[in-house]
């Protein structure tokens, strides 16, 4: 049960951000979204690895190449060479600094070219002004659900070049491998508030 | 096939190759000795003189050698180098005759048909040929004579030169293990009374085909001239490099570019006669000032296309300096794998090609090593249920399964301030207090006791899948053994 104004996928084409605690399930909700090739790019110090046996439920592990780079630098660099290439069709990156302008519109625009999407994951308020939009992801308790694998998100929309922002409980379908949207936790019958 | 000129043959044998290769690079004084691992028993495999001279020979145990012989120096041999030093005297020999074959592992063939008058007749070719590899520290043992195998058989037992057409009355007194025979079928014809080649001729052909079959006398044919053996020359292996001398010096990209295209096509239908792919390609410019730079270019996959792997020259190229201008380019692959002949689809590969010229692309700004993909692996192990391998090296594989759910990002376990068995209500984590709403388990995980794993020494693990209040779903373990819990994934 979509809604109209649910915004996702983001618009192909560009470069997105997105930060907070769920930015794992939405990367990988967005590969599959997309289907190809993906290339996720990370610095090699990063002790965080992704788990293919976790996101198999996601995407097929082997369509996804993996970069080990030295530094932000040489992250900016792969990823804006492979939008442009379009060999893949999505690059998710972790980004530990404020990224330029400059960069980000140059990521814009190599993923313009490449009809590629960009995702870079950042730290919480650290952005640039050249992303097309913004999610912030949180995962939610979710007390309600039956199954013991609940994977109940508030996802946030905090900025938007071309459109309206928002917000959307949403939760993942492994059988129909999608997104889909809940009601909020509030709304439902049976939910204690939460504690403090 | 007789042409008016008999044919001479002249054929070498290095006893002690494989240890003169190595002493001539570093000699000893004294026994030496090369031994070789022979069903899990060290043995000598090849020694020199002095050695010899002790009473040592080759296939004896190394420790009984030892024993015998207390300053016995040794080394390990290798038989692949013996074979490549065994090319290069091939090539050596070349300045005799161009018909030139390897004899075995140890020995050289030469066709010397019209070409011993070049070195003042047989005799002196022989000396000359002696004499240089005297020179070169290899002791030889050479024999002459009309067929390829009279040449063997005076090689190895008793040197000289058989002159023409008088190939039975040299050989007749040689033994019977001259005619390049079985160990078995030798002894056995010395059980009967044949001791040397005079007396194989004189006995009976039909029984000795019948005892020892067709090949025992195919050799004395063979030797003896009534049936011919061909020597064939070692085709040189083939090199992949070409190079393009410039009567200008050139100095701008594209114009290098352009001459390293010249270079690709050639190498490239190279390549593809002989059913090959370059994995590893260098470009070396010279430039005006004798100076070089080198372009060295890694690819994802073995390739043979010029237009794909041209484009790949371009980063490296741009970081040339031509100086006064470059008037040499010379490109070789340094490393080439097979590559067959593949049936052209019409149906597309999904962009693989372009996805391994990405990596190629992307492994010539950071490295092919960096670029990884993930394999499955066998294992209960959460850490060690995927391989990473480097995607250039490395096939994609299908078939995951996951029989329980993951986290989708693991890290290095985390300690968390808790006790006893169940997870704990409330904990802090990374500076968060966070309290658990519910959890599911234990998924209990033994270490696999046959790998060592220093990060598996706290002993078996309860696994815990804990959502809290606060969203984050974390995977927790309890180490019974050895109290404790840590945080090591995050689900959603």
């Amino acid at each position: 049960m979509l809604d109209a104004g649910f915004l996702f996928p983001p618009v192909n084409g560009r470069t997105h951000e997105v930060c907070g605690a769920g930015v794992y399930v939405f990367a990988f909700a967005l590969m599959a979204q997309r289907g190809g090739y993906a290339l996720w790019v990370r610095e090699e110090w990063d002790t965080r690895q992704i788990n293919p046996i976790g996101f198999a439920g996601f995407t097929e592990p082997s369509d996804v190449t993996v970069c080990n780079t030295s530094g932000q630098t040489e992250t900016l660099a792969v990823a804006e060479e492979a939008l442009r290439s379009a060999a893949v069709s999505l690059v998710v990156m972790t980004l530990n600094k404020p990224v330029g302008l400059t960069e980000g519109r140059r990521l814009q625009l190599a993923a313009r070219e490449g009809k590629s999407t960009g995702l870079a994951i950042i730290p919480e308020g650290l952005g640039s002004n050249a992303a097309e939009t913004r999610w912030r992801c949180t995962p939610v308790f979710d007390p309600g659900a039956a199954s013991h694998d609940s994977t109940l998100q508030k996802w946030e929309l905090i900025k938007n070049k071309s459109g309206t922002c928002g917000a959307w409980y949403v939760r993942w379908d492994p059988a129909a491998r999608r997104i889909v949207m809940v009601p909020p936790p509030g709304k439902r019958a049976g939910f204690a508030p939460l504690p403090g | 096939m007789f042409d008016g000129i008999r044919r001479r043959v002249v054929s070498l044998w290095f006893p002690r190759l494989a240890s003169e290769r190595v002493l001539r690079r570093c000699p000893v004084d004294g026994p030496f000795a090369l031994t070789l691992k022979q069903q899990n028993a060290n043995r000598i495999y090849c020694l020199n003189t002095a050695a010899s001279e002790q009473g040592l020979h080759p296939g004896m145990a190394y420790a009984d050698a030892r024993a015998f012989c207390p300053d016995l120096q040794s080394g390990a041999a290798e038989p692949e180098q013996d074979q490549l030093f065994l090319r290069l005297l091939c090539r050596w020999a070349a300045r005799y005759c161009p018909w030139v074959g390897a004899e075995g592992t140890d020995g050289l063939v030469l066709d010397i048909t019209g070409a011993a008058h070049l070195f003042g007749g047989e005799e002196a070719m022989l000396a000359d040929m002696r004499m240089r590899l005297m020179r070169a520290g290899l002791s030889v043992q050479a024999g002459l004579a009309d067929t390829r195998g009279a040449a063997w058989a005076l090689a190895h037992y008793g040197e000289g030169i058989a002159p023409t057409g008088e190939t039975l009355p040299s050989l007749k007194h040689l033994p019977i293990a001259a005619l390049r025979i079985d160990e078995q079928i030798s002894v056995t014809l010395q059980r009967l009374g044949v001791r040397s080649i005079g007396d194989l001729v004189d006995a009976a052909r039909a029984p000795l085909n019948r005892r020892f079959g067709p090949a025992l006398l195919r050799r004395l044919d063979q030797a003896l001239g009534t049936e011919p053996e061909a020597i064939s020359p070692q085709a040189p292996p083939p090199h992949y490099a070409v190079r393009m001398t410039l009567p200008e010096p050139i100095g701008l990209l594209s114009d290098v570019m352009t001459g390293a295209e010249r270079l690709l096509l050639p190498l490239c239908d190279k390549l593809k006669s002989h059913e090959k792919g370059a994995r590893e390609l260098h470009l070396t410019l010279r430039r005006v000032d004798q100076g070089h730079q080198q372009v060295e270019l890694r690819l994802a996959r073995p390739l043979r296309d010029p237009q794909r792997i041209l484009p790949l020259f371009e980063r490296g190229l741009n970081e040339i300096d031509a100086g006064f201008g470059i008037d040499m380019l010379r490109l070789e692959a340094t490393q080439v794998e097979s590559l067959p002949v593949q049936q052209s689809s019409h149906v597309s590969d999904g962009g693989k090609d372009k996805l391994d010229d990405l990596i190629s692309r992307l492994g010539t700004r950071i490295g092919l090593e960096n670029i990884q993909r993930f394999l499955p692996a066998d294992s209960h192990i959460p850490e060690r249920s995927f391989i990473i391998a480097p995607a250039a090296y490395s096939e994609p594989a299908r078939g995951w399964r996951s029989l329980k759910s993951r986290p989708l990002i693991l890290f290095p376990p985390e300690p968390i301030a808790a006790s006893g068995a169940r997870p704990p209500k409330r904990f802090r984590w990374r500076r968060m207090s966070l309290a658990t709403g519910r959890a599911t388990g234990p998924e209990r995980i033994a270490p696999e006791w046959w790998l060592e794993d220093d990060n598996w020494r706290s002993g078996l693990r309860d696994y815990w899948r804990v959502e809290t209040i606060q969203g984050r779903r974390l995977w927790l373990f309890y180490t019974p053994q050895n109290p404790g819990w840590f945080v090591q994934g995050e689900f959603t």
